[in-house]
């Protein structure tokens, strides 16, 4: 650099996709422990397609590889998409939906920081719209054993009905739309823990701890992760304390799907989201607000993808309507 | 009393690199074979020079009288001879040439008469013209005059003199600090009542320890109510919009003086400048400066303004794989363009940089919004955004979203993990705004030039008109008071008369035939020739008769009277010359 300043902070992006993939870390962990293996043949199909993928349209666009490739954020990427969807879906599944976040979601776009849309979000509403069944197949803990998953994430037949079941949001909603049960009964199913699914109440726990890593390092800020919590909690608290017989308590929500998974990892993806302080309050809690909707009235099995794409539209104005009050003046810009 | 610190958001904590030319006492630059004393010394006006080549000049002798508002005098440094006046280069990231006095030094270091000031007795302006005089301006970088902060004498609550020096590298004003610090309140005291503050506050970064016991020490002598204060050492707390955030909580927007707020801020070695010119009568013809960086020897000196960086250098003995020297610190200052500019009484620090130092940075990759550049903003603006409507060259935007609040500091580069040149863009489209309100400006003139023009033609084709007019009015005035007498003249009738161009016109055609009157028989009234004339004619004639060869003459010529043997010759004549 020719001009001031002359020193540099040894930061890279580089380094800001390694934390949050250390970050990630706990969450492996524990989906590994509670669920199987599994999970780690779908991780290492996603990056290899990742990398593959980001390698294939950089030479189409003509851009440098190396440079992209190493920066990491395509491994991110293929984590969180592997992480969105069920541990047991079959390999080509993964490949198409890495390779859907990448080129369609990231590169149409024009590639890292330019993607108006999470690329993980972007896969996985593609893939539930056009693989409904097989994203939905949710095993619960203990249910399969290695060689199970990894016969069916290598393609085997799959005997539905004895070997996955719905998750439990899945089955909370199925059970009290039958309009037979309440809540109380619905949760005595095999599928229950103490707050959410049974075993992915431990992963989402590992999952806040990773993010509490990622907010140590400094790599999010807290804003989206305490909104996106506080709303959850705020908008199930009121419909369960208005109704507890039809609506599951906020303890349940935050455990179950993918809401701590999100709140650090997904509504956090600094380049699609919100960036001054009051939009990103705006943003996580509207994305908290618009999935707890459609998991409790809607047909998905989780409603936090298609929330983060809708929310991802306001960005801009959200932006700009947020803007922080600039040093000396006495009110935020007019606008 | 200071009970509360305020923060200001962002900063960032560079390594500091103080304790290279911390522990370095102040020491005096030896005089170099040639001052360059720069007429201009900040971007705002120039001094008028007022000696000529070859003069005389004694250590502190005005060689430049203060011109224009916010202009300061300039001084020779030390005793001896003006060699030239000449385009220099300057000590500016451009390396454009201004106007220079070169003084070439006697060795005497011979002061003029040096009359100290009364400053509580003499009148304000008085002492604010001393000051001007002086050539006091701001030594913290930017040289804004010191006399122009002083303002109106009122309305301030709070003198702040900053000793923050929050620059990696950079440690004058902390040398300063620790050797001078009796200087610099007293300094600070003038300041005090010049200004009529309420108190004084002395802000440090706590890095500073010594620096902070010795203006402890100092200040407890004062007799006005003063406090030093250690400020946290965060990037840019020597600001000194950032140092009056923290001491007062007072934010001053962008291109607000601080004195509109009841606060001032100067900084040490000004304060120190003010003592020496109005207890010392010595203008401000030298300052510290840190030789740091990739030397064998850094070091804090008193520094002649003027002197060439390049004799400075050799001082500190730069290391062999030095590639540039740094004028100010590593955040904000920028590479020499050449080492033959003087120091000025803004440079504070010349930093020798080699590779192993300054790393050039990594390639540039895209923005990915993460915010670290505006968490780490001192100023509370979007730095990415900026960064995103100045590629774009969308400057209007770029301006919604406060630009100009941008003060350089350089803390979004910093952090960028992109390692993106952030401050290179705000620079960037602040020149081409400027550019563009500079050819906005000269538009407008040539517009109004324009337009008045078109107001000058219509109002002379008016003028002109009125004058026609008034003259026809005179004109069918007098007309009116001559036609009896003259009716042999006037060959229109009375009733036509009133029209006052038909009068013109009449008048017009009475003046032609009038004058065809006098003229015209002259031309044609044979009768009235002399006998000469007449001879003359009809010589004239004869000649014209015989070289035309015509055997007759034309009836209406007068009798053949001239000599026959005239026409031989000029036969002869004329034959000759075929």
């Amino acid at each position: 650099m020719i001009h001031s300043p002359y020193v540099r902070k040894p930061a890279s992006v580089q380094t800001v996709m390694l934390t949050v993939l250390l970050g990630l870390v706990p969450g492996v962990a524990a989906y590994v422990w509670q669920i199987g293996a599994g999970i780690l043949v779908n991780l290492a199909i996603a990056g290899i397609s990742a990398l593959a993928a980001e390698g294939l349209i950089l030479r189409l666009r003509n851009r440098p590889i190396r440079p992209a490739v190493t920066d990491l954020s395509a491994l991110v990427t293929a984590a969180l998409v592997v992480l969105c969807i069920p541990p047991i879906v079959p390999w080509w599944l993964t490949t198409l939906a890495v390779f859907i976040a990448i080129v369609a979601g990231k590169h149409l776009y024009g590639g890292l920081g330019q993607n108006p849309f999470n690329p993980a979000m972007v896969a996985y509403c593609t893939m539930i719209i056009a693989y409904p069944s097989l994203m939905s197949q949710w095993p619960a803990a203990g249910m399969l054993d290695f060689d199970t998953q990894l016969k069916l994430i290598l393609g085997g037949a799959r005997e539905l009905d004895a070997i996955t079941g719905a998750t439990a949001l899945d089955t909370l909603r199925t059970g009290l739309r039958a309009g037979t049960a309440t809540v109380e009964s619905v949760l005595q199913h095999d599928n229950f823990g103490f707050f959410g699914g049974r075993g992915w109440e431990w992963i989402a726990g590992a999952y806040l701890l990773g993010g509490l890593f990622l907010l140590m390092r400094g790599v999010i800020t807290w804003h989206m992760p305490t909104a996106f919590i506080v709303a959850l909690a705020v908008v199930s608290g009121i419909f369960w304390l208005s109704h507890p017989a039809q609506f599951a308590s906020p303890a349940f929500h935050l455990a179950s799907g993918g809401a701590m998974l999100a709140a650090f990892f997904i509504v956090t993806d600094p380049v699609s989201g919100a960036t001054t302080p009051l939009g990103k309050l705006i943003f996580a809690a509207g994305v908290a607000l618009i999935a707890y909707l459609i998991r409790v009235f809607g047909a998905f099995p989780d409603g936090i993808a298609f929330a983060v794409l809708l929310m991802n539209m306001c960005v801009p104005l959200i932006d700009m309507k947020t803007q922080p009050r600039v040093f000396g003046h006495r009110e935020g810009p007019s606008r | 009393m200071i009970t509360k610190l305020f923060n200001f958001h962002g900063g960032v904590k560079p390594d500091p690199h103080k304790a290279e030319s911390a522990d370095a006492p102040i020491r005096p630059a030896p005089l170099p074979p040639m001052l360059v004393v720069p007429l201009r010394q900040n971007a705002r006006s120039q001094a008028h020079c007022i000696v000529e080549v070859g003069d005389k000049v004694l250590k502190g002798q005005r060689v430049g009288d203060a011109e224009g508002m916010l202009g300061t005098a300039v001084h020779a440094p030390t005793s001896g001879t003006v060699r030239e006046v000449t385009e220099h280069p300057m000590a500016h990231p451009s390396g454009l040439s201004t106007h220079c006095v070169l003084i070439e030094p006697d060795g005497r270091d011979e002061w003029v008469e040096r009359t100290p000031l009364d400053y509580l007795k003499a009148p304000r302006a008085h002492a604010l013209a001393f000051l001007r005089d002086a050539g006091i301006v701001g030594m913290g970088g930017a040289a804004f005059p010191s006399h122009i902060k002083l303002g109106k004498g009122s309305g301030i609550d709070t003198l702040i003199i900053n000793g923050g020096e929050c620059e990696p590298w950079i440690t004058c004003d902390d040398r300063l600090m620790r050797e001078r610090a009796e200087g610099i309140m007293a300094g600070a005291r003038i300041l005090f009542d010049l200004i009529g503050a309420k108190r004084v506050v002395v802000g440090i970064e706590d890095n500073k320890p010594e620096a902070i016991d010795a203006m402890r020490t100092a200040s407890a002598g004062l007799e006005v109510p003063a406090e030093v204060v250690a400020v946290p050492s965060l990037y840019p707390a020597g600001g000194e919009k950032q140092l009056i955030r923290v001491l007062t909580g007072i934010e001053i927007p962008h291109g607000k003086l601080g004195s509109e707020y009841g606060v001032q801020c100067f900084n040490v070695g000004t304060a120190l400048a003010v003592h020496r010119a109005i207890n010392f009568g010595e203008p401000l013809i030298s300052r510290i400066v840190t030789l740091t960086g990739n030397v064998a020897r850094p070091a804090n000196y008193e520094v002649l303004i003027g002197t060439p960086v390049e004799a400075l250098l050799p001082l500190a003995e730069p290391r062999p794989d030095t590639d540039r020297f740094i004028l100010g610190g590593p955040m904000m200052g920028f590479a020499l363009p050449d080492l033959r500019v003087p120091i000025l009484k803004g440079s504070n620090c010349v930093i020798a940089a080699s590779p192993a130092l300054f790393p050039s940075p990594q390639p540039e990759l895209p923005c990915i919004r993460c915010g670290a550049c505006a968490r780490a903003c001192p100023a509370d603006l979007q730095p990415f955004e900026l960064y995103w409507y100045a590629r774009s060259r969308n400057f209007g935007k770029a301006q919604e979203y406060n630009l100009f609040d941008c003060i350089e500091c350089g803390c979004c580069a910093f952090v960028c993990p992109s390692h993106i040149p952030l401050v290179d863009y705000y620079r960037f489209a602040k020149s081409e705004i400027w550019a563009r309100e500079r050819d906005l400006m000269a538009s407008d003139k040539a517009r109004e030039r324009f337009e008045f023009r078109n107001f000058r033609q219509e109002r002379e084709k008016e003028e002109k008109a009125a004058r026609l007019a008034a003259k026809a009015a005179e004109t069918k005035a007098k007309l009116a008071t001559r036609e009896p007498a003259e009716d042999n003249l006037a060959a229109v009738p009375s009733t036509e008369a009133e029209d006052p161009k038909k009068a013109l016109i009449a008048a017009a055609l009475a003046r032609a035939k009038a004058q065809k009157a006098v003229v015209a028989p002259r031309n044609i009234d044979i009768d009235t020739l002399s006998p000469e004339q007449q001879a003359e004619i009809e010589a004239i004639d004869a000649r014209r008769k015989s070289s035309a060869n015509a055997p007759e003459a034309p009836g209406k010529a007068p009798a053949d009277s001239s000599p026959p043997a005239q026409v031989p010759a000029t036969e002869s004549d004329e034959a000759t010359r075929q």
